[in-house]
């Protein structure tokens, strides 16, 4: 068996991912050459801790991005021949080493570890975005209103929340559940949000400028009408989005499970905004409710929700590796870190090293979204 | 409350009595090779094709007169498997609370009582990384690390001999994750009160440092974490799950796991029901010694 030595490890590492420096590195800079102009970002740039967290992000962004240059090999391919091997084995056949060993069924860790990046990205980042939206859309005139709508909306919040996740995806995502329409009714409910979010902000903003109005809506009716029929139903008259029925069950059952979270946080924002002064004055100028909460309160709620959207991104991803680590909801081949978590885990004892590539990659994405929203947090208090 | 537990318990006895998961019973209880009509027999001579509310019905009657069905899974009744198992798994919790909670509080008063010296920067970081490491995660960290490299503690529980070598992991590793925020809601309590205006005043009346974190700072500070703490409990039932699963300590956790694998109807609901009762219990419980803990609110009220 061939092996390569520490320093010829980690040097071909470092070597790999020289994309993902050089994409960080422009960011870096582009950010450092406009910091005046990007608001709480540039302020940023001044707390090490958040530099930090912005800089793991990064890299793992950029690793999603540029999987298939840094990957070294296919992320399914099996090598029978290598199985469970330590860091540092040398394949024969293509002579390319197998950088953090290989897994169970001798597929190369480094690979699988890079394009799991890829799946985190994806629906982490976008089941978080969507689950804000509703609970923004629902949070909003649970807070202002109060009354009837904010004790059934809080019930039904509250329930949600009381209830063990774990269980929660054992009932939703399973094989069995695929075959029942239901998580296309919970995605079907879910994205309407979106749609019926814009069109709300549109006519608050333009009810009385019809000719802005109506083209707007037009468009985002046209544009959402087309996400929605191809996520949803799979049946995109173009052909260009679709998402794998695995994969609509667990952005569903994701979105489910951290949208309260995000209600409750909105509610509480919104009662305590709805007191200040420029909300009476635009009362008192006869604004419509829904203006006075999307272009009154929802902007000056922004600092906390954009601290809280990184912490529940990390809390997502979290979520995400559950599901993998319980068997739930993915391909078992899929290069997930909470799947591939849970199928190295039972050879610890054989070799301790196959485990540890994709729990420092979900540790270390989760901890800087962390030090981001710390850093974040901490600036946004100094104004 | 009780409306809570009869709406939750409503939808996941309308989840598990759905085809595929009835399905999934049929064939766990009798054998994997069975025919559809087979499946279809079983289930209809077992009354799960009776209608939705009878069958629901009969379970809350029999729950309201405190019996919590069958377990299919274990093959007894639920009453006897789930206080066995709820009792493995307090021993679990408790040991938790007892290293988490000390450690977690120390560690937020030490960082907050100097904000932004070297020692609260080293904590802050130690208790953000240990927020951000999921059980699943830790768990298999720690396992690697002091059962595989260094062969100090087992990588494997057992309910029925608990020794401190194979119960220190999982341990170690729920404390852990949930030390983190105690820890930073401590610090945040401390860092505000330490700022207010009688700690100063004790400063300048040249008290020494130590007798004013200790005589009057503490007392306040610890008002907010002790709400963050019993709403711990929610989180400990999630973790217990991971945990009992990795470690295999065959306590609550676990056998929820199992019913909700095996499609356990009456395990699950009663599973269910458990944890609700947990969460908003100590909900309750917070808000009552909120009140008591804080003498403004109990004077207002």
């Amino acid at each position: 068996m061939e092996t390569i030595n520490f320093w010829e490890l980690w040097g071909g590492v470092a070597y790999r991912f020289w994309p993902v420096w050089v994409g960080m590195a422009i960011t870096y800079l582009l950010m450092r050459a406009n910091r005046k102009h990007i608001g709480v970002f540039g302020h940023l740039l001044d707390s090490p801790v958040g530099v930090t967290g912005l800089m793991i992000v990064l890299f793992w962004l950029f690793t999603a991005v540029f999987a298939d240059v840094v990957a070294t090999f296919d992320p399914l391919e099996q090598f029978y021949r290598h199985r469970r091997k330590p860091p540092g084995m040398v394949e024969l056949e293509s002579m390319i080493p197998m950088y953090f060993g290989s897994d169970n069924l001798g597929r190369d860790l480094f690979s699988r570890m890079v394009y799991g990046s890829r799946f985190v990205l994806l629906i982490a980042p976008s089941a978080t975005l969507v689950a804000f939206i509703v609970g923004i859309t629902l949070g909003l005139p649970a807070g202002y209103k109060g009354g009837r709508t904010d004790s059934i909306l809080s019930f039904i919040a509250n329930m949600i929340l009381s209830f063990p996740v774990i269980v929660l995806f054992y009932l939703l995502v399973t094989p069995g559940i695929r075959e029942t329409a239901l998580p296309n009714v919970m995605a079907s409910v879910f994205f309407m949000f979106p749609i019926v979010f814009a069109l709300t902000v549109l006519r608050s903003r333009f009810s009385e400028r019809p000719g802005l109005l109506f083209p707007w809506s037009v468009i985002i009716l046209i544009l959402g009408g087309w996400l929605y029929s191809g996520v949803v139903f799979n049946s995109d008259p173009l052909g260009l989005i679709s998402m794998d029925p695995n994969e609509l069950n667990i952005f569903a059952a994701v979105v489910f499970a951290s949208s309260p979270g995000v209600f409750r946080i909105v509610r509480g924002l919104t009662m305590d905004i709805k007191t200040r002064d420029y909300v009476a004055a635009a009362q008192t100028r006869g604004e419509t409710p829904w203006y006075i909460m999307l272009w009154e309160i929802l902007p000056n709620a922004r600092g906390p929700l954009i601290v809280d959207a990184c912490l529940r991104i990390g809390y997502t991803t979290i979520l995400l590796g559950t599901l993998g680590f319980f068997g739930l909801g993915l391909a078992p081949e899929s290069p997930d870190w909470g799947s591939m978590i849970n199928q190295t885990r039972g050879f610890i004892r054989l070799v301790p090293t196959i485990v540890l590539p994709q729990t420092i990659a979900l540790a270390s994405f989760v901890l800087g979204l962390n030090l981001l929203a710390d850093g974040l947090r901490e600036e946004s208090l100094k104004d | 409350m009780v409306l809570t537990m009869l709406a939750l318990s409503l939808v996941v006895f309308t989840l598990v009595n759905l085809e595929p998961n009835l399905r999934k019973l049929a064939l766990e209880q009798n054998n994997n090779r069975m025919s559809q009509e087979a499946v279809d027999s079983w289930l209809d001579k077992n009354g799960y094709r009776r209608p939705f509310v009878v069958q629901y019905g009969e379970w809350l009657g029999g729950v309201l007169t405190g019996d919590l069905g069958y377990s299919t899974r274990f093959r007894m009744p639920v009453n006897e498997v789930l206080p066995k198992r709820l009792g493995y798994t307090g021993i679990l919790a408790f040991w938790v609370l007892v290293t988490m909670v000390p450690s977690a509080l120390l560690i937020g008063i030490l960082s907050g009582m100097r904000e932004g010296t070297a020692l609260d920067r080293i904590l802050s970081i130690f208790s953000v990384a240990t927020t951000a490491t999921p059980e699943y995660v830790s768990g298999i960290l720690f396992t690697v690390i002091f059962a595989s490299m260094l062969g100090w503690f087992k990588g494997v529980s057992n309910v029925n001999n608990i020794t401190f070598e194979n119960f220190t992991l999982p341990v170690m590793t729920m404390s852990i994750y949930g030390m983190g925020y105690i820890a930073r809601m401590t610090r945040a309590s401390m860092s505000e009160v330490m700022t207010s205006q009688y700690v100063r005043t004790a400063h300048l009346k040249g008290l020494p440092f130590r007798s004013v974190v200790l005589k009057h700072a503490l007392r306040n500070a610890l008002i907010a974490p002790f709400t963050v703490i019993l709403l711990q409990f929610p989180w400990l039932l999630t973790g217990v799950v991971i945990v009992e699963k990795i470690f295999n300590y065959k306590g609550f956790g676990w056998a929820l796991v199992e019913a909700a694998e095996n499609n356990d109807i009456h395990l699950l609901l009663a599973c269910s029901l458990v944890s609700v009762v947990v969460v908003i219990g100590t909900q309750l419980i917070s808000d009552v010694g909120y009140a008591y803990l804080n003498p403004r609110i109990r004077v207002e009220s």
